[in-house]
């Protein structure tokens, strides 16, 4: 049964562009005088449609998860959806009562206490008194603010700030239940916890539309993905499907970086980057690295100082942003001239996905002089055999030389 | 609470059909939002409520002094000045108090306007609690003000809640099309401070229609300023009050009586259909 079906949805904002720009004062000054006498500046006006022709139908109990990069209209859909603006054309059909997070605590009042809070915020996520009072112990839990309850928010750290939010929405139980970028905020333990909490939501067949630029976590709880870009929806349905779309538009590969001179080169007054890149230590059969082929990292750096105890330190990121690893060489004394280091990843270690690298060099194996980011990147694509299933397959690493045994152990 | 039948269809230019259902189904939200500005409205202050009858007192003994001993309007009246300034003080206090609430009521709560939804006139409407608490507390205070002055007022006191809810329709609907047209025109919030120190003149506050009506009449062009003078809603209201409240001393103005209700009345259907036709995209010009 579909609970929401959106059909052409499409919305559009006029921008007003001056013709001349006004900065600073003065301009401002000439602008407003020439507004009250009738000496009118040039207005253009612009189109831009946030959203154009959005169709897509989400089933009872669906958890769909909304990705794309900023600025593709996620919130702008979001903020139609929820009825929060109207569409400039199409339409939504929606059954069930509705209540979106936009943001945490929304309406919390600085000067009211806590508990103040609590009703002042549910009361605007649509919930009756009677729940709140329902819930209102489990919600204080949740949020383990005990003992500020009548402690003005305004006093609040910024982390009991969110988690009182947070816990107050969470014990909403409404049918269809839309979630903006809430798990950005927090430390990771809450976000595990929210995480949790919004998986039991789903599980209770209720339906979620959840926005967030953490791939792992859409892909941890959602079924279907919509991804966007700019205001069209590019991708809908089975959510690994999805996300596997959106990795590959968004993520140029750079399989190498390398530079002539060390003035050219990133790095500080010490140390420049000359040259680092990954590359599969046995020859390819195909286009395309596959989950078996062992790869080598290749990283080399101009040291400026005569003499120093120098190291590297080389972290793994999934294209989500989790740290794989973080692995680092024993510090050395080096002289003035090119350093070379290499780490070599096994095949059959990491699982099918898009990854990149940081390199980060140590001096006396506590200082960080210079940490490269985002280095290289690369993608692996899957390869199975002797197995009929061909799902996604789960997890950062796929480390097949880790193995599960099984025997018969008794007959019957 | 099973309200999974309910379908909700979203396009341009459409509001729910049940549109008013809807606001009445919304008014625990209505109630936490007027307690949610009155609890914050004296928070950090030391006097706390007192400057709700701090307020009105001094108001109406600044009026007695400047009008009632230097203007010695007080000399022809026959009642004391202050229960005769005190109506005017009341109702001048609640309307314009709510006309500033209500005009600024969606843009001051844009955190709440812009990331969910619920009925949006529950916004204005919650706006105008602060304005009628003050009210009743300074009824409170015209209370202990008879018995200062030994004064009972009669039978037509009864009518009391028709004049305050005259001033507060008059109030919101004016307000109302001053909010929705704040959203995208700041201009109003400039404008509203300055009708309201002009309507402190303009109305009788600290003088009577009788006044205005006995010295305009000596004039050729009086009935016209008379007219103009009773468009004025506070006028209508203040009138009616101090014919409820004052016994003998006034008699019924048919004049702005009427006029306060064609105001009330012209001023809510403009208002409700302005805010109508543009609640659904506050967001987008806020």
């Amino acid at each position: 049964m579909s609970v929401i079906l959106v059909n052409n949805i499409s919305k559009k904002y006029i921008i007003k562009h001056h013709s001349k720009r006004q900065g600073d004062v003065k301009d401002a000054v000439s602008g407003y005088s020439k507004t009250l006498f009738g000496n009118k500046t040039k207005v253009e006006n612009e189109e831009f449609w946030a959203l154009t022709d959005i169709s897509f139908e989400v089933e009872q109990g669906d958890r769909l998860g909304l990705i794309g990069s900023n600025g593709a209209g996620k919130s702008t859909l979001l903020k139609v959806l929820s009825r929060i603006t109207e569409p400039t054309s199409g339409n939504i059909r929606m059954k069930g009562r509705l209540a979106s997070l936009l943001e945490v605590g929304t309406g919390f009042h600085p000067e009211l206490t806590g508990r103040e809070n609590i009703f002042l915020n549910g009361a605007i996520l649509g919930m009756r008194r009677a729940e709140i009072d329902k819930h209102f112990d489990a919600i204080v839990d949740f949020a383990g603010i005990e003992r500020f309850l009548d402690t003005p928010v305004k006093r609040y750290s910024s982390g009991m700030y969110v988690r009182l939010g947070f816990a107050i929405a969470a014990h909403l139980e409404p049918e269809i239940l839309i979630v903006d970028e809430v798990l950005a905020v927090g430390d990771a333990d809450f976000q595990k916890k929210s995480l949790g909490k919004m998986k039991d939501v789903s599980k209770s067949g209720r339906t979620l539309i959840f926005v967030s630029h953490n791939l792992t976590a859409v892909q941890g709880l959602c079924n279907k993905g919509a991804f966007m870009q700019q205001g069209k929806l590019k991708t809908f349905g089975e959510v690994g499907h999805v996300i596997n779309e959106y990795v590959q538009s968004v993520s140029k590969f750079r399989l190498c970086q390398s530079w002539d001179t060390p003035e050219s080169a990133p790095g500080t007054d010490d140390i420049r980057v000359k040259r680092i890149e990954i590359k599969p230590t046995v020859e390819l059969k195909t286009s395309f690295i596959d989950v078996r082929i062992p790869l080598k990292i290749v990283f080399e750096f101009w040291s400026m100082f005569e003499e120093a105890d120098l190291n590297i330190s080389v972290f793994l990121y999934t294209m989500a942003g989790e740290c794989i690893f973080n692995i680092g060489s024993s510090p050395k004394t080096m002289k003035k001239g090119i350093v070379r280091g290499e780490v070599d990843i096994p095949g059959g270690f990491l699982n099918d996905g898009s990854y990149y690298i940081s390199v980060m060099v140590v001096k006396d194996s506590a200082n960080p002089l210079f940490f490269f980011e985002d280095a290289i990147s690369f993608d692996i694509q899957d390869f199975r055999e002797g197995t009929a299933w061909y799902g996604k397959w789960p997890g950062a690493i796929r480390p097949l030389f880790i193995p599960v045994n099984t025997w018969q152990q008794e007959f019957m | 609470m099973n309200s999974s039948s309910k379908e909700v269809y979203i396009s341009n230019g459409k509001t729910t059909l049940d549109y008013w259902s809807e606001i009445w189904q919304s008014r625990e939200l209505f109630w936490i939002l007027a307690k949610r500005d009155i609890l914050v409205r004296y928070k950090q202050t030391v006097l706390g409520v007192a400057w709700s009858i701090i307020r009105p007192l001094l108001t109406a003994l600044v009026m007695v002094f400047a009008f009632g001993k230097i203007a010695k309007l007080d000399q022809e009246t026959s009642i004391d000045y202050m229960l005769v300034v005190m109506p005017g003080v009341i109702i001048w206090l609640f309307f314009s108090q709510s006309l500033s609430l209500v005009s600024n009521s969606i843009v001051g709560n844009t955190n709440l306007v812009s990331k969910v939804y619920f009925p949006r006139l529950i916004v204005p409407l919650s706006s105008l609690m602060i304005g009628l608490l003050d009210a009743m507390i300074a009824f409170g205070l015209f209370v202990l003000l008879c018995f200062w002055y030994q004064y009972i007022p009669d039978w037509k006191v009864i009518f009391v809640p028709v004049f305050m809810l005259l001033a507060y329709l008059g109030a919101f609907g004016f307000g109302l099309i001053a909010a929705v047209l704040n959203v995208k025109y700041r201009d109003v919030s400039q404008v509203i401070p300055f009708l309201v120190q002009f309507g402190y003149f303009a109305s009788p506050i600290a003088y009577t229609s009788e006044l205005v009506q006995k010295n305009l009449s000596q004039t050729s062009t009086g009935d016209f300023l008379y007219l103009l003078y009773t468009i004025n809603p506070v006028a209508g209201s203040i009138d009616g009050l101090r014919w409820s409240l004052l016994g003998d001393f006034s008699a019924f103005n048919f004049q702005s009586f009427l006029s306060l209700v064609i105001f009330d009345l012209v001023m809510l259907i403009i208002a409700i259909r302005m805010f109508r036709k543009s609640e659904n995209s506050f967001v987008d010009y806020i």
